[in-house]
């Protein structure tokens, strides 16, 4: 996507103008969708990725510190290093910053979802291991969907932090919002990014919303327990 | 001649280390944009946090701080903060860093009170110590595995972050990858890539001293709960 064309307005350099909004709303709608979109690819891989890993953590006590560090050594990576680390051999597209956003999201699911895993009572696995499920049936039937609470706390913040961290990927040209936090700033038109910060903070808190909803609907045994 | 050999052969220049503007000097602006926003973040979070931790209350507004602070991105409050009054430069840089320093250390120093055992809070009351005498005396020496731990994430993520400085022309190691992404990638590839490493390597390098002073400062019969203790502050590493 080239950075949007956009239109200023005159003289005056406000802290907010609805007039930007007007006159730029394809452009912001354009970005707004990349963003979203984004998001969502990065966080559905890293969930896709991670809770196999916890699994594995979660059967295997003996991998469950050289994953847990794995993660953290590529959490601990500055995200423009990574980017810069990619970009290079990946090209700059979509898939770059998809990748660095995928990699940073492994290390807070995967973490809370062996701490799901982990609260599962002792008595719950042995009542099911006694009514004769397998490893791969108690996994689906028992343990995951007791491990749920903890996998959606892993999503929602890895959803929140992947939102704010894809203006990054502006470094490479797919920065969904970001670009106009960078553009702005060169403009020195504080509306832009103003604008800019605030769609992306509802953004962020919309999508937690979302996930917040959808964990009460899937795990409706935790509200009667809590009446 | 492959991308990683352009890189080595970038990093072996002398001149890429020495010049204006060279590694040195980006390191140098890095390290002192960090120090000052870490120290800056604890003078503000940790009498707070010690104070919220030793009234016991206050827990929801930790909380909220440090989800509101995960919300908002940091490319936001550079360039925010650069477009005040304060203008461009390493101190609108210092003081967005300073913002996103403050969550891991505030909430470790209230979870450290908080954690405090409440039979120990008993008995010292029980000497006759005043609330001062309490905080100084007891809880706070109690808090320093939590405090180390909430030092060395905010430095870890200061030092990371600091990256983005470049991207405000604030300085530090960034402007290297700034710099190469400017060139182009087929003219700079090896630069990109050089910085990347460099910037790499400085974050892993802060996180490796740092976990070693936060298992030095705490005490062996505390060592044991060390995985509670980063699970609970799960929240405010990310």
């Amino acid at each position: 996507m080239p950075p949007p064309v956009l239109a200023y307005a005159d003289a005056d350099n406000p802290w907010f103008s609805w007039q930007f909004l007007q006159q730029n709303t394809d452009a912001v709608l354009a970005a707004l969708r990349e963003h979203a979109q984004l998001t969502a690819e990065a966080v559905l891989l890293a969930t896709l990725v991670s809770v196999p890993l916890a699994v594995l953590a979660y059967w295997f006590r003996r991998l469950t510190g050289p994953i847990l560090a794995l993660t953290g050594v590529l959490y601990t990576i500055p995200s423009l290093a990574l980017f810069a680390l990619l970009a290079p051999f990946v090209g700059v597209g979509q898939a770059t910053v998809l990748v660095g956003l995928v990699t940073y999201a492994l290390l807070v699911i995967v973490r809370n979802t062996v701490a799901g895993l982990s609260q599962v009572p002792e008595p719950v696995r042995d009542a099911a291991r006694g009514m004769g499920y397998g490893r791969f049936g108690q996994l689906w039937r028992i343990d995951l969907p007791l491990a749920l609470p903890g996998i959606l706390t892993g999503v929602r913040l890895a959803t929140v932090s992947t939102v704010a961290l894809v203006t990054v990927g502006v470094l490479i040209g797919h920065g969904g919002l970001g670009e106009f936090l960078t553009i702005g700033f060169r403009a020195g038109y504080k509306s832009e990014v103003m604008t800019a910060t605030i769609i992306i903070f509802l953004l962020g808190l919309a999508l937690d919303l979302v996930l917040a909803g959808l964990g009460r609907l899937l795990t409706p045994w935790t509200r009667s327990r809590a009446r | 001649m492959t991308l990683f050999q352009q890189a080595i052969q970038w990093l072996n220049d002398p001149l890429n280390w020495t010049n204006p503007g060279g590694i040195f000097d980006r390191l140098v602006e890095h390290l002192r944009i960090s120090a000052a926003a870490v120290l800056l973040g604890c003078l503000i979070a940790w009498p707070l946090g010690l104070w919220l931790g030793h009234r016991r209350r206050g827990g929801g507004a930790v909380i909220t701080v440090s989800n509101v602070t995960l919300a908002v991105p940091t490319l936001s409050l550079l360039t925010l903060i650069s477009l005040t009054a304060l203008g461009i430069g390493q101190t609108a840089v210092i003081l967005a860093l300073t913002v996103f320093a403050i969550p891991p250390l505030l909430a470790n120093a209230y979870t450290g009170l908080r954690e405090v055992d409440p039979q120990v809070r008993d008995a010292a009351r029980g000497m006759g110590l005043s609330g001062w005498q309490m905080l100084w005396r007891v809880e706070l020496p109690l808090s320093v595995p939590y405090l180390a731990a909430g030092f060395r994430t905010a430095a870890v993520q200061v030092v990371a972050t600091a990256a983005l400085a470049a991207l405000v022309a604030g300085g530090g190691l960034g402007e290297i990858i700034s710099e190469g992404f400017g060139l182009g990638i087929n003219v700079a590839g090896g630069q990109i890539i050089a910085g990347g490493l460099l910037v790499a390597g400085l974050a892993l390098l802060v996180e490796g001293t740092f976990a070693v002073v936060e298992r030095l400062v705490t005490p062996r019969p505390l060592r044991r709960a060390r995985g509670m203790r980063r699970a609970g502050a799960t929240a405010a590493n990310v």
